[in-house]
């Protein structure tokens, strides 16, 4: 009984594959996403979009099963009171404001004229677009046009957003004012699953990621787990301390310590350490000893960037 | 009071938000027909049955037929048989029913709709209805300004006796009503080639010319086409030259119920069509 409540929470691939006639898009995919932010990531053409077009019916698998919060994604009319989905395609009915972008559909999903209104000022304050609300779409500033669709993706108030390269085109300003919505939607206890390819602000924002290559899943769960069990990979550690060249010969004494390495101006050590977890208990310990001043420590490589060079290169 | 969306997440009136969303969608095309820039198209194909009988309308042209006021009931026949009904109305419906979903694919919007909680069936009927009724107000209402037009200019009180006393209310209204029973079945037509074909106008040529040459087929397959029922419903039969294969019209009690179920056996394939299909602009 708890599974099934659980799963009813959850967007769930079950051995989902794509192919597009003999061409793949993805394969085998098997997932299970839970409320927070999740990001897919990985280079173009990885199969980023076509999992969240899978995802909304957009596209249906040759394969596999989806479910999202218990309701396949051929069941339009159940499926979209729960979700909304910001696509990339950047094209709109033709002539439309943004306010009646918003509202018309807000009409289809069967709301009465005043909810509407209401819902459409909501979802406009929300991605800071009301005063350009009245002008037509056509005229809008690609980032305008970008939160428009996320303002129409929101406006039913959707447990699960899902949005494709959501920042693309935002100005630094935006972007940052986006990020935050995406944060407190999260808090609210909302699935925000967003692809992107700017690694650093997946790195800030998402509670785990997915990487995705060639349409296969290579590595999901929290970054730092990930990077954690990428054994072939010795986490990279910088130390900024006062006798690096001693430091060096106590870590050299563990054998979890592939390499050490003191920076050019001997003010600072680079370690590399198959386990993370033992190495800060000894440099706990040489804390603790005083012999050593340390002032900062670093983990180098512990970051979405450097686990998508590692992984997908 | 509570919304249909409410009532719906109830699971309590399912017909109730299914109408209201169907409205919400026929408002919308209703727009885009009348007021978008493909519809100027429309409006000059309206206009073409109109032209030239409003540019006869202040002089009688040369011709016995012309002078003799019996004769324009033929000559309408003529006229609404060759060009309003078999072209104007023809390729109107083409150009509506075919964009009601391809043109969303070419204008890359069709997945605005695909991402509403709506039954794509109720999409169908929302999209169809709005072509139905901008066909029909374009397209009858051409039909019945065309007659007026031939006749009453030229014999104006003859033509207020026929219109009035006579049979040509009746003629008028039974014009209109083919007009709008062609709206019908060409437009279920459009709407499924619209959906199933990435270049429509091939299926639609090869029916403008299965439609044409329908007098030069035999009785049975007379009876695969739209012209066929639309024909024997005509108030003034026309005679289709010496070369035609000549069949019994059918009946009207048959002939509107037929087209009525054929146009539904279309839709229904036109739904599950769309309830299938997948969005990919790129390879359309």
């Amino acid at each position: 009984m708890s599974e099934t409540v659980k799963n009813s929470e959850m967007v769930i691939f079950d051995d989902v594959s794509k192919f597009y006639g003999e061409i793949l898009g993805v394969n085998r995919v098997n997932l299970q996403i839970a409320p927070g932010i999740t990001s897919f990531v990985g280079p173009n053409g990885a199969g980023k979009s076509t999992l969240m077009n899978l995802m909304t019916g957009l596209l249906r698998p040759t394969r596999g099963k989806i479910t999202i919060l218990g309701i396949r994604p051929d069941e339009p009319e159940r499926l979209f009171r729960k979700v909304g989905y910001c696509t990339q395609f950047d094209s709109f009915p033709r002539g439309v404001t943004g306010r009646e972008f918003v509202k018309s559909f807000l009409l289809v999903h069967g709301y009465s004229e005043k909810e509407a209104n209401e819902l459409t000022v909501t979802a406009l304050e929300r991605v800071n677009l009301v005063d350009a609300a009245d002008r037509k779409v056509a005229g809008y500033s690609k980032g305008m046009r970008q939160r428009i669709r996320l303002a129409q993706a929101i406006a039913h108030q959707p447990a699960v957003m899902i949005m494709d390269e959501p920042l693309n085109g935002l100005d630094p300003m935006v972007r940052a004012e986006t990020i935050a919505l995406f944060r407190k939607l999260a808090e609210e206890g909302l699935h925000l699953i967003i692809s992107s390819h700017i690694l650093h602000e997946v790195d800030m924002m998402s509670d785990r990621v997915v990487l995705i290559n060639n349409g296969y899943i290579v590595a999901e769960g929290n970054i730092h787990g990930v990077r954690d069990e990428m054994e072939e990979h010795p986490m990279q550690i910088f130390i900024r301390c006062d006798q690096p060249a001693k430091l060096a010969a106590q870590v050299f004494q563990q054998n979890h310590v592939v390499e050490a390495r003191i920076h050019e101006d001997r003010r600072g050590l680079f370690v590399k350490s198959r386990d993370a977890d033992r190495f800060y208990l000894l440099l706990n310990k040489v804390v603790a000893e005083g012999e050593i001043n340390i002032e900062t420590v670093a983990p180098i490589d512990d970051d979405l960037s450097a686990v998508y060079q590692y992984l997908i290169g | 009071m509570s919304s249909a969306v409410e009532l719906a997440q109830r699971g309590s009136s399912h017909w109730t938000l299914w109408w209201h969303q169907a409205r919400a969608i026929f408002r919308l095309e209703i727009e885009k027909n009348f007021l978008s820039k493909r519809s100027i198209l429309l409006y000059l194909l309206a206009l073409l049955p109109i032209f030239p009988l409003a540019l006869l309308a202040p002089f009688t042209p040369p011709g016995r037929e012309w002078q003799n006021f019996n004769q324009y009931s033929m000559i309408f026949a003529i006229y609404y048989g060759g060009l309003i009904l078999r072209t104007v109305t023809f390729f109107g419906c083409a150009w509506i029913f075919m964009n009601l979903f391809r043109g969303e694919i070419v204008d890359r919007s069709l997945h605005f709709y695909f991402l509403s909680p709506v039954r794509r069936e109720v999409l169908v009927v929302g999209k169809y209805v709005s072509g139905l009724v901008t066909s029909i107000l374009l397209f009858s209402g051409a039909t019945i300004i065309s007659m007026l037009l031939l006749y009453v200019p030229h014999f104006y009180s003859e033509s207020v006796r026929f219109f009035f006393d006579g049979a040509g209310l009746g003629q008028l209204l039974t014009y209109a009503g083919i007009t709008a029973l062609a709206c019908v079945g060409y437009g279920a037509f459009f709407t499924v080639v619209g959906l199933f074909f990435r270049n429509p106008i091939i299926p639609a040529l090869v029916l403008y010319g299965w439609e044409w040459l329908n007098f030069l087929l035999p009785p049975i397959l007379k009876k695969i086409s739209v012209i066929h029922y639309l024909q024997s419903l005509t108030p003034v039969p026309v005679s289709e030259g010496p070369f035609a294969v000549v069949a019994e019209p059918t009946l009207a009690w048959i002939a509107v119920p037929s087209l009525l179920v054929v146009t539904l056996v279309v839709l229904i394939a036109a739904s599950y069509r769309i309830r299938h299909m997948e969005i990919r602009y790129g390879s359309d």
